[in-house]
């Protein structure tokens, strides 16, 4: 026998609107846009650059306008996945614990690997002597 | 994680094949799930055989001469018998549809499989449990909302704006669409689900409703309305022709347009 008595409009309301949701959808949405302008750039430039082996590549990068461009796909990028992998986690996890820790650990994840990325090409742009 | 497979009393396993009818020319075989609470054990496919020149054209057909002529246990919802009540949803040959609308010889392969709507608890045979569904289209209020008193006449509406409404009225509750959405499958308890989110635009885009506003801030919520991928799988099961999809599209349009 079921020992749940909830009724199902109390199950249906749940915890009630969180009143949120649409400012993750927007930046979403914006940052996909940024990626349609800067993702086919990424492709042709790393195809590019990659002719040149690692002195053409470095030179490359060292290029204000490459080094710009390259770190603002990384931004978008990453930013995106953030809010992609959210989306996932919420999707397929249930147990609010886990639901929450993997939601930190991504942002974390998300976080590093732009910070990461990012000094590594100001790096070469600055190393390359301003 | 949500659940991928089926629990184990779940699992549906291997039943009976129930034997021609006899001095039948021309007969189909239909696989359907049955399932007995009282009988307990797990869900079975048992194997029908019906005579196709003793039959009518629709899959609702086909189960009411297997309950008259073969098995008189086999339970399922029907009523109008035309598209209108929305009671003989299930899922045929793969896809949900309304059995009282689906010819049986629109379904591909010599064996039809008939089963429930999918990811519902399931009350006997082709009976699903709707109690959540149900709850969920009353909590987007699906009635007309207003403060101003009420005209003496009518609530007043141009040609236009009642043209808003095609495409929106005509949905008839079936849960087709809501069972045939992974998110809904998934986050069901939270999401509402292609159907009421359906119904919630017709009420939003209504030029007499007066709680626009209101209903915008029930619905804003990472599960209740965002939960929606545009998998489309809604619009593509929907045995009226609607597109659920684009009315959270539009809801999602509203949302936007309230803050930016």
């Amino acid at each position: 026998m079921s020992t749940n008595f909830k009724t199902p409009t109390a199950s249906a309301r749940g915890l009630g609107s969180a009143k949120s949701g649409t400012g993750h959808h927007i930046k979403q949405r914006v940052s996909a846009i940024a990626l349609l302008f800067l993702i086919p750039w990424f492709l042709y430039a790393v195809i590019a650059a990659s002719r040149g082996g690692y002195d053409g590549a470095t030179a490359w990068l060292a290029q204000p306008w490459n080094a710009i461009l390259m770190i603002l796909t990384l931004g978008a990028a990453f930013y995106h996945m953030r809010l992609g992998m959210q989306v996932v986690i919420e999707d397929y996890i249930q147990k609010a614990g886990m639901k929450q820790g993997l939601l930190i650990l991504n942002t974390f994840a998300c976080v590093g690997l732009f910070t990461a990325t990012a000094l590594s090409v100001l790096k070469v742009w600055i190393s390359a002597g301003l | 994680m949500v659940q991928l497979t089926l629990p184990k009393g779940s699992a549906p396993k291997k039943g009976k094949e129930w034997p021609k009818p006899d001095g039948a020319k021309t007969t189909k075989a239909f696989k359907i799930y049955r399932y007995s609470p009282e009988e307990g054990g797990n869900p079975r496919w048992d194997t029908y055989h019906v005579d196709m020149d003793r039959c009518g054209p629709m899959v609702l057909d086909v189960l009411i001469w297997i309950k008259n002529n073969v098995d008189p246990t086999l339970a399922f919802r029907r009523s109008c018998r035309e598209g209108v009540c929305g009671s003989c949803s299930m899922n045929i040959g793969g896809h949900n549809t309304i059995a009282c609308t689906k010819g049986w010889d629109e379904v591909a392969g010599s064996t039809i499989t008939i089963a429930p709507l999918p990811h519902l608890p399931v009350v006997k045979d082709l009976v699903p449990d709707l109690t959540n569904f149900y709850a969920q289209h009353a909590y987007v209020q699906p009635f007309l909302k207003t403060d101003t008193p009420e005209p003496e006449k009518e609530w007043k509406q141009s040609e236009e704006q009642r043209n808003e409404l095609n495409g929106l009225y005509e949905c008839i509750l079936c849960a087709c669409c809501s069972t045939s959405c992974p998110s809904y499958w998934w986050n069901g308890d939270k999401y509402l689900g292609p159907a009421a989110l359906l119904q919630a635009y017709r009420w939003l885009i209504d030029s007499r409703d007066e709680a626009t506003g209101e209903r915008l801030d029930d619905l804003e919520d990472p599960f209740k309305l965002y939960r929606c991928h545009t998998i489309m799988n809604c619009a593509q099961v929907c045995p009226k022709g609607l597109n659920p999809a684009k009315a959270i599209a539009k809801i999602k349009h509203m949302m936007v347009e309230r803050v930016a």
